[in-house]
């Protein structure tokens, strides 16, 4: 008799738990894009990732990104190894991560086709270092997808990201980081 | 008992879900196949191969020096008067193959090689313990004949190596490679040498900081193959890393740049400190 209600319990738990998660329904991608440009008048360093993991709840605004550090792709292979090996040290800290807010999510209906902007904050955290961060997106609702853009900057010193005199002045301390992502409906 | 059983139940699902407050929209545990990058500094060990290769459409040109014996002292600034050199370069054709071809003066040799790297380290979704690759060296000596009157053949001017990398990068900082090794020489001082010399490279690099290794190889060559003059090849090295160059400076007791020289042609012995001081310049350039 114990065993059913222990039984019981446990399954409306898990399904209570499933339900918050999903209710009022999520968006996600596997393969959303960010992209960075550091401009300075020395070079130009860009590099774009596409395999960008992030999804947002319609029903509560929540915006989560988590991004693979070393799936940041560079024209130059060496540039690829020395931002992985010298400046982002891929190995110990393998990913990048944001967990925010659109702060208006009421005002953005994802059941009607239009543009909406969102206003968006949240701590973006890169290396270990957690950092509040906000920006202005694009919500474009379209048919079957939401595509979202943004663009903020970043002080890469922010992050603890060290860079050695000899080439200070190849590394921009405001780099772009541009985020489009096409997210689709769960069921 | 059952009482027990339903608390750890409840706290199982507590904690799961305090884990999941976190990024709990996405899958993100997904295993993903991890590559192991930058084994080595560069494609050189210190005088032979790593198992590093430059990438598709880049031309990676090295100038290598070995100065002559340190222990000359201060009449040679330590070794600086004589200088054996190499000039070439490894030209990707693919990320993992690799040409490359170079010139020195040590016996005015031409020499050329065909490098494929077929297995890659990795660790998630896809695991590998080690990165392999093959490389094939051609020798050419092109310096006159000692005796001209003779009937000289040009297959005798040339030698070949053929080696197998095997490396595996043990943490962040340590990564160690053996080298198994054939020299082929068409040409022996005599019928009792053998014309194929087996040997194994042990190459091992420590990161100091991000930029800086330190870098030792040594070429075991299997007993009785070559000349009693003849001595196995211990290098010990730097690697810095300055943005696009790699300064490779180390000390040897190999004169020759290149793969059949440096395993099978070193008389010099680092207990007579007969030591050179040398350096590899890589520079990267792209297509």
């Amino acid at each position: 008799m114990r065993q059913i209600t222990i039984i019981t319990l446990a399954t409306i738990a898990l399904f209570t738990l499933a339900l918050t998660q999903h209710s009022g329904g999520v968006y996600k991608t596997n393969t959303g894009n960010i992209s960075f440009f550091s401009h300075t008048p020395v070079e130009d360093i860009a590099a774009e990732n596409h395999k960008v993991k992030t999804a947002f709840s319609s029903a509560n605004g929540k915006l989560q990104f988590s991004v693979l550090i070393k799936d940041f792709e560079f024209e130059k292979a060496l540039m690829q190894e020395h931002f992985n090996e010298n400046y982002m040290e891929s190995t110990k800290y393998p990913k990048a991560t944001f967990n925010g807010i659109i702060e208006n999510i009421n005002t953005i209906k994802t059941t009607t086709q239009g543009i909406y902007t969102a206003k968006v904050s949240g701590k973006l955290t890169m290396k270990n270092v957690t950092k509040q961060v906000s920006t202005t997106a694009t919500f474009t609702v379209k048919k079957d997808i939401v595509n979202a853009k943004a663009v903020f900057n970043v002080n890469p010193a922010d992050y603890n990201v060290k860079i050695p005199k000899t080439v200070i002045n190849k590394i921009s301390d405001n780099i772009k980081i541009s985020i489009d992502a096409d997210y689709a409906h769960q069921h | 008992m059952n009482r027990i059983y339903l608390l750890f139940l409840l706290g199982i699902i507590l904690t799961s879900n305090v884990f999941a407050q976190d990024l709990d929209l996405l899958d993100d545990d997904e295993p993903t196949t991890d590559y192991t990058m930058a084994t080595f500094k560069t494609n050189r060990v210190v005088n032979g191969h790593s198992i590093e290769t430059v990438a598709k459409r880049e031309f990676d040109f090295k100038i290598s020096h070995r100065f002559g014996f340190v222990n000359g002292g201060v009449y040679d600034l330590f070794g600086l008067d004589q200088a054996t050199m190499r000039m070439g370069g490894d030209f990707g054709i693919t990320d993992n193959l690799n040409i490359g071809i170079g010139r020195s003066n040590e016996a005015k040799t031409y020499d050329g090689f065909v490098k494929y790297k077929f297995l890659r380290q990795a660790t998630g979704a896809k695991k590998t313990p080690i990165t392999a690759a093959w490389v094939s060296h051609i020798g050419v000596t092109t310096q006159r004949w000692t005796q001209p009157q003779r009937e000289n053949l040009f297959s005798s001017r040339l030698h070949y190596t053929h080696q197998l990398l095997i490396a595996r990068k043990m943490t962040e900082g340590l990564s160690i490679q053996l080298s198994p090794t054939l020299v082929h020489k068409n040409l022996v001082d005599s019928a009792q040498r053998s014309n194929d010399i087996l040997s194994i490279g042990i190459g091992v690099r420590q990161k100091l900081t991000n930029r800086i290794s330190i870098n030792g190889e040594y070429f075991y060559v299997v007993p009785d193959q070559l000349e009693q003059d003849k001595i196995n090849s211990l290098s010990l090295g730097f690697d810095i890393e300055t943005g696009g160059h790699v300064f490779q400076l180390f000390f040897t007791n190999a004169a020759a740049p290149f793969e059949k020289g440096f395993i099978t042609d070193t008389k010099a012995r680092w207990l007579d400190g007969d030591i050179r001081f040398g350096f590899n310049i890589a520079r990267i350039f792209n297509f």
